[in-house]
This record gives structure tokens, sequence and C-alpha cells, in this order.
């Protein structure tokens, strides 16, 4: 019993943060019906990395996370992941892969407490069957209290000790979203999907999730691919950017080569007519 | 446990406890949602561990060793471990901006400096480019940190791993460093709070803490097996003296809770049996239990309501063994098993045994609503500079207005002017740095100015603080004014959070009013009154009304008082920003620094006395991260009605 004896991160310091290619889009299409939600976008997100997505409303962007996620199956396209082409998969089985999201209108049990909200991001990982669970004997007991173990090193890292037991319907916004970050950490992802993390915040909440999303990529070395709206937000925080209009890509790369592409000044700013 | 002997100083009193109590908890912390225990004797090898770490990385003797953090057991540790290597801790208050921090660092010239966590290595590294002395930098969480320039860090899991390493090669020197304390040797150096000036170093040597663990152990028999929660910042000398002096003299375990957030729930979850709290704490528990009643059923607040009745009437003289009747027995009995029980377990006072308040006046009503639970909560003076204890209040003696009787081996005598003077084997060795400042607050005799003015009540022998000596004055026509007098009057209404009265040399007296918003927003609520800010809600004209009523009840309890019936307040208006700390306008122990407040208000304080009745204002803020902005504000200025006091009257006469 140490105190001062916290888990060693995984990644090491002196290895180069950003690795080789974790996922890979290859002209991906995904269609509505009539509607072209996507077309043919290509991108890749490289291990250890903070990528982002933008785009103006209605651009495709959470169309395209949903790809990523394997919730939408795009009519044409591959998406490759750790070097293997991805096959059609259920959402528990994309779990398992190691790939966890939040959502963006918050999707957490609102009776549970935050604690037993932040266990159901466990499941897909506890080993023992159902009724030795509810029994809650022998292996399923320590299995219980190892995963408890793991939940409460993200708790800490999270710094909500102060709403453990408090019911998620009882939280502030700012702090619901924190939990969801909180059940998807507790699934020990290699992706990390964030669906608009930051939106409805204030600047003092923004400031603790930019906080909280570099240190998860920074301590665990998590690859974390989000969309955001706050463009301050998005070229602080990511590596690369994607910018999407229209279901199409229009930009690809640093935030600074972003920043001075034409055609995402256009998509941004609009342009002039003369 | 009588005599010290030859436990001199607190690493032998550590060692003494690694034997005497090796299998009894020592240190207690939540972490990862789990109390982690430490028994005296895995205690006593940790700290061992860190001071050897201490030597190889070079710590000499009679270095500073300056540490910042939230209370916990590692901290705690590191100010033995440096103690053992022959240096001298320096605590520092773990909330100051890196700008105050950088004065104490240069102050005392810290070789060491030992961080909670990365906010504060953040601080030391922003004041590293003005002060050239810190040769390492310690840091306990490791969070955030990976990035760092470690050329001169060090985690502090490593260091005890190198120090068990280098164990061989520093165990012989730090055993000759260790035998060389004796009483005389500096124990700790705390730095006052400061209400005027710059912070001042108070050394205090072995013979000042261990004289007055082992005296203020023995009144209130403190025992092995007690427990305390050690959340007040580490900085102050109570929590050195609580949780380091006196814990060490009698072995009792300290807790330290998980974060400051979770302090209330970890003070159920460990119930302890000697806590101390200043007022406000407690004026916030009972705030809180007061609107949650607001909030209950019909029958459940008939009850509450019927039994505290009861409590108030004979919880006191049940608590100080007096006399009481059968039926009322009976009737506490019932209200015990169904209102103060729960509640004082809801609270976490369900084992307290001493309970101490200290550092502001206490309002009679918050004191004897805890009283009247059963819970045995005292009141006590003291200061830095006297190891904390001056006076105490012994058991079955206890009053809301009197601080008490002299602490075992203090002696206390009043001045001419009434102000109160003590000497006592806790009195400070001397400011460091600093021997003007010595002379004269310590005379030859080793008699201590307190600064405070008071009184010892002729029948029971108890001492009554008054006011700052400084702070009493006169008014223009001569009569007495003592602002904190009034003040604390008005703070002991639930929606007054802070109050600065006004009057020294002026005709009439004034006030500035801070609401608190936890109180004021919740009754806001009740009454249906919107409002978006602090700032608007300060403003609103429903809360004026009801601030006004409370000054008019002070008003009429001050004019009762025939010798300050001239501090009746005149006219007054509510700030519209909270007094802060951050802000210079209090000190981190929370007390008003009337100088400062004055230079910056000035403009209001010009039109309190000018007639006006509303005026225009623009203050400067500084946010917790040391930026700075302003906030402007329409300030109205209302007339509270006086009474004639008694002197008044026979003037008129």
């Amino acid at each position: 019993m140490n105190a001062m004896d916290i888990e060693a991160a995984p990644a090491a310091a002196d290895a180069p943060r950003i690795g080789g290619v974790l996922m890979e889009m290859r002209n991906i299409t995904l269609r509505f019906g009539g509607v072209k939600a996507i077309t043919d976008i290509s991108f890749d997100i490289r291990e250890g990395e903070i990528r982002a997505i933008i785009g103006p409303n209605g651009a495709g962007k959470s169309s395209m996370l949903n790809v990523i996620s394997g919730f939408y199956v795009p009519q044409e396209g591959e998406v490759w992941f750790k070097g293997k082409r991805r096959p059609q998969m259920k959402p528990y089985e994309v779990a398992q892969q190691g790939i966890a999201r939040t959502f963006q209108n918050i999707a957490l049990f609102e009776g549970m407490s935050v604690l037993d909200n932040i266990m159901t991001g466990r499941l897909t990982l506890m080993k023992t069957g159902l009724w030795s669970q509810a029994l809650w004997w022998g292996r399923a007991q320590a299995e219980e209290v190892e995963h408890r173990a793991k939940v409460e090193k993200i708790i800490d890292f999270l710094e909500i000790q102060h709403i453990r037991k408090t019911p998620v319907g009882r939280l502030p916004y700012g702090l619901k979203k924190r939990v969801e970050l909180a059940r998807a950490l507790a699934t020990e992802p290699k992706l990390l999907l964030l669906d608009e993390p930051m939106a409805g915040m204030n600047v003092e909440e923004k400031e603790d999730m930019c906080r909280f999303i570099l240190d998860t990529n920074d301590e665990f070395g998590t690859t974390i691919c989000l969309i955001e709206h706050d463009m301050g937000v998005v070229m602080d925080l990511s590596d690369r950017v994607v910018v999407m209009d229209y279901g199409k890509k229009i930009g690809d790369g640093t935030p600074d080569e972003v920043r001075s592409n034409q055609a995402v000044i256009e998509a941004y700013l609009g342009v002039q007519h003369d | 446990m009588a005599e010290t002997g030859d436990l001199v100083s607190i690493p032998a009193l550590l060692a003494r406890n690694a034997s005497q109590f090796a299998n009894q908890p020592a240190y207690r912390e939540k972490e990862f949602g789990i109390w982690q225990v430490w028994t005296w004797a895995e205690a006593a090898d940790e700290i061992r561990a860190i001071a050897l770490g201490f030597m190889a990385l070079g710590l000499k003797r009679g270095d500073f060793v300056a540490v910042v953090g939230r209370n916990r057991p590692a901290l705690y540790w590191s100010m033995v471990a440096a103690q053992m290597c022959g240096a001298v801790p320096v605590p520092l208050y773990q909330d100051a901006a890196a700008d105050e921090m950088a004065y104490v660092l240069d102050h005392c010239g810290a070789t060491f400096v030992v961080c909670g966590d990365q906010e504060q290595v953040d601080k030391v590294i922003e004041v590293q480019d003005r002060i050239h002395h810190i040769e390492q930098v310690v840091y306990v969480d490791k969070r955030g940190m990976r990035k760092y320039d470690h050329s001169r860090m060090n985690w502090l899991a490593d260091v005890v791993a190198e120090g068990r390493a280098a164990h061989w090669r520093f165990d012989e020197e730090l055993n000759h460093r260790i035998a060389e304390l004796d009483y005389d040797s500096t124990c700790v150096m705390l730095y006052t709070s400061g209400t005027t000036g710059k912070p001042k170093g108070v050394v205090l040597s072995n013979r000042n803490i261990i004289e007055t663990s082992k005296n203020s152990a023995e009144f209130d028999r403190l025992r092995p097996g007690d427990e305390i929660l050690a959340y007040l910042p580490m900085a102050w000398v109570g929590d050195f003296i609580f949780s380091v002096g006196q814990a060490m003299w009698t072995g009792f375990c300290v807790n330290c809770p998980e974060s400051a957030t979770t302090m209330m729930n970890d003070l159920r979850e460990i119930g302890p049996t000697y806590f101390f709290a200043p007022p406000r704490v407690f004026e916030g528990q009972l705030t809180n239990v007061m609107i949650r009643m607001e909030d209950a059923g019909r029958i459940k607040k008939a009850i509450f309501h019927h039994y505290m009745k009861v409590a108030r009437r004979v919880g006191p003289d049940i608590l100080d063994g007096k006399s009481v009747g059968m039926a009322d027995r009976l009737a506490y009995f019932i209200g015990d098993k169904l209102v103060y029980g729960p509640l004082k377990n809801t609270l976490g006072f369900s084992r307290v045994r001493v309970g101490y308040t200290a550092g502001e006046a206490i309002g009679p009503e918050i004191f004897d609503f805890y009283r009247s639970l059963g819970i045995n909560l005292k009141q006590l003076y003291g200061q830095t500079e006297a190891s904390v204890f001056i006076t105490q209040q012994p058991d079955g003696q206890v009053r809301s207005d009197t601080v008490g009787v002299p602490s075992p081996g203090v002696e206390v005598r009043i001045a001419e002017n009434g102000e109160v003077f003590y000497r006592s084997p806790g009195t400070f060795v001397s400011y460091y740095k600093n021997p003007e400042s010595t002379a004269s607050t310590k005379d030859a005799e080793g008699w201590v100015a307190t600064g405070d003015a008071g009184f010892f009540e002729e029948a029971t022998g108890h001492l009554r603080i008054i006011d700052r000596a400084k702070d009493v004055g006169k008014m223009a026509d001569g009569r007495l004014f003592a602002p904190k007098y009034v003040e604390n009057k008005l703070k002991f209404f639930p929606s007054i959070l802070e109050a600065v009265v006004f009057g020294n040399g002026r005709p009439m007296c004034t006030a500035f009013v801070n609401i608190d918003l936890n109180a004021v927003g919740n009754w806001a609520e009740r009454n249906n009154i919107a409002y978006s800010s602090y700032q608007e809600l300060a403003a609103n004209p429903a809360v004026y009304d009801m601030i006004r009523g409370h000054v008019e009840e002070v008003n009429a309890s001050v004019a009762a008082d025939p010798m300050l019936s001239g501090c009746q307040i005149h006219r007054f208006l509510i700030l519209h920003k909270e007094l802060d700390a951050d802000d210079g306008e209090m000190t981190r122990t929370r007390k008003v620094r009337r100088k400062i407040i004055e230079e910056k208000y000035h403009d209001l304080i010009a039109a309190l006395y000018d007639g006006r009745t509303s005026i225009y204002t623009e203050t400067e803020v500084t946010y917790e991260d040391g930026r700075k902005g302003a906030i402007r504000a329409t300030l109205r200025i209302e007339e509270a009605t006086t009474q004639p006091g008694p002197a008044q009257r026979m003037a008129a006469e």
C-alpha cells in the first residue's frame, strides 16, 4: 500500500508519440435512400494522435463518426483497422476491438450512480457469466473487485471522486460529459471517438475538458478522433484535421495547413460573388 | 506520559510510536475510493526512506524544505523526513498564487520544494526565474509530469526507492543527524498569514511544539485510538499542532480526505473523535441542514423543530453534567433516537469527544445548536506565535462569548490599554530574519503581545476578546469604536458572509456587507426572486430589505451595550463581489484586511459618508490563475435606523 504508487503509464516517454496508421477509411460513400451523406472520402488515423473532423452543420461529420464506430455500414468503400479490412460488425464487437465513443447528446443511465455508469464500460471486459455475476460468488467477486479498481483509477484521473455515488440525473451538464468520457475510458480503448465533447459548455468547462482529452492522450497513449465546432479548441488540441463540407472532404492536414486552405476558408466564411 | 524525557524531537517521538504502537493505524488516506492505512511502523519506515532519499539528493543541515499541497500523508512524512536530515520544514498555503509563494520561498531561501501535484510544481517553475536557490523539486502525484525537465526534479516514489537503495551509504549519517536534534532545534517554520504587511516566518522549536502538544493533549485527555481528519491548510499552525505535534505525542491516527470536494463525505466515513473547524465550517453545515429541513415533509419538519426546542432547552446542561429533570431527560433521550443521533451521523459528528472552534468569533446560535445536540464543541484562543494555545475552555465550562481559561503552562496578563499578553513554553523563538519585529512582539522576559484587546471576567476567570487592539479606535465624538464586535454580530446571520465596518475618527459607523450566495440564493429561490449572477442578487431590492432588517437588529443589540452603542451602523451597502484572498482583500485564513479594503474601495467609503444614495464603481479582480479582470457596478447605499443608546441618552439629559 503505497500512496505514491500509481499505475505506470503504458506510453514510454522517449518513444515518438505518433506511430503508424491505426485506421484507414478508403473511398467511403454513405447514402440514406437518395441522400448522399458522405461522398468518396478517404483519410487515415495514426496511432497516438488526436485527429479532428470539422465542418459546417450537416457536413456529415457525425455520419462519418458512425461509420468509424461501425454503427453505419457504408454502401461503398472499405474501413481498415489495424492493417485488416474490417467486416460488418455488431456494436459490441466494435467495442471489443478497442473502439469507444461518447455521444453528442449524452447517453448515460440517468437513474444509476456515476460509479455504476462507469462500471458498465467494463462489461465487455468481464469474463464471468451472468449467473455467477448475479450470485456475486467466487471468480465473479474477484473479477468485480479488479474492475472496480480500474474504474477508481479513472475516477481519480478525471477528478470526479466527489460525485462517485451521485445519480447521473442530478449532475450538471459539464459533469455528465465527463462521466461519459469516464465510461468510454473504462473500456480501455485503443481508439476513442468523441462527438462534440465541448458542445454546450462554458469556458471553464471547456478548458477542463481540453485538459482531460490531452491528458488521456498523453497518459494512456489513446488515439483520439473528435468532432468539434469550436475552432479554437480544434486548432489547439489536434495534430491533424479533416475538413468536410456537404459530405465531401475539402481539406486534410495540420491545423496550420487547414487554416490557410482556400476551400476551407470559403466553406466557413462563404464565397464572395462578384 | 507525563515527562518528555529524551523525546525531544518529532523524529524521536516517531521512533517511540513505531515501537510502542507498531501495529496501530497512524495515517489513513482515501485513495481510489478506499481508505488506505499505514501503521506507525510502516509510516516510520516510509519516513526514513524519504529522509534517506533527501540525503541522496543532497539535503544539508539547516536547509529549508518548503512543502506545498493538500493534506496528504506523503507531505506530512516529508516534513518529518526533513527534520531527520536536520533541515527545517516550511509548509506553504497551497492556494497561494505564484507571487505570494515567491515571497516566502525567497525569504526562507528554500533549497528543496516538495509539491503535491503538477499545479504546485507549475507555480514553483514560474517563480524559479526569480529565485535561484531551489536545488530540487519533488512531487507526490505523477500525473501530467512526464514531459517536465527532470534534471532537478524527482517523483517522491523514486526518491523513496533511491533512499532505500542507498541506505548503507547514508544510515550512519542520518542516525547521527537525528541524534543531534534537541529541544532547542527548530521544529518547523510557519508563515503567518499577516493581516498587515508581508508574511513573517515564525520559528518554532521542538520545545514549543512538543511541550504545547503534551500540555494540550493532557488537558483534553487525548489518547491513542483517537481519530482526526486533517483537512485544514498544512501551512496553518493549528494543523501542524493537531496533525503532527499532538498526533506524534499521543499516537493517534491522522486521516487525510480524498480531495477538498469530498471532505464532508470523508468526515462522515471517518467519524473523528477529535475535531477542529473554523466557525465558517460549522456555519456552513448548519445552513445546509436548515436548507434541507425547509424542503422536508411537514411531519419530519414538525418532529425536527419540536425536538430541537427540547435540545436547546436542556441539551447543553446535560452535556455539562448539570442536573436535569427526569421528564426532560426522557424527552432528550427520545429526541436523540429520532433527531440528534441521525443528524450527528449525517454531519459526521457521532463520535466527537472533543471539538474545537477558533480563529473567529462563532455565533451563539450556531455554537448552541451543536452543543445542544450533545457535541462537546469548545472554543480556544491562540495564535501562531504561541504554538496555538493561549486560552481554552475546559469541559463543562463552555460559553459562546468567552474563549476560556489560560491553557496549562500559559501565563496571561492584560496590559493597561486592554491588550492581552501571554508567556508560555510554546512561545515562538523568533521571526526569521526579522529581529526588529521579534523585539517589538516579544519582550526580554518572554511576554508576547497578541494585538488583541480583551479582559478577564471576574466571576469565572474566563477571557473575553473584544477586538484587534489596533482596530479598536475612537469615533469623532470620542466614543469607542470596535469594528470586529459589530461585524461578528452581522456575520452571525446566515445571509451575511462578511461585513466590514468603518467609523474610526468619523461621526458615524457605516458598513460593507457581503451576502452568502448559498443562503441568499436559496432564500431567493423560495421567494421567487430571479437572478443570474452574484452581482445581480446582491443588488436586488428585496435582498437589501432583508439585509437592512439584519443591520437594524444588530443596531438594537449593539445599542444595549453602553460602551459600544456608538458603533451602530447608520448607512450600508452590499458589495458587488465577494471579498477574496486572491485580490488581497482577505488573508488566506479569511480574515479581513482592513487597510487594503479601505484603499481599494475608497470611493465607496466616501459615498457612504457624503449622503449619496448610489455610486458607480469599477473593481479589479484577480482570477485563480493570476489573470486580472474588472467588474463594473452601480451600488445602492441604504440607511438603517439606529437606536438611541443608553450612553447617548445620558449625554442628552
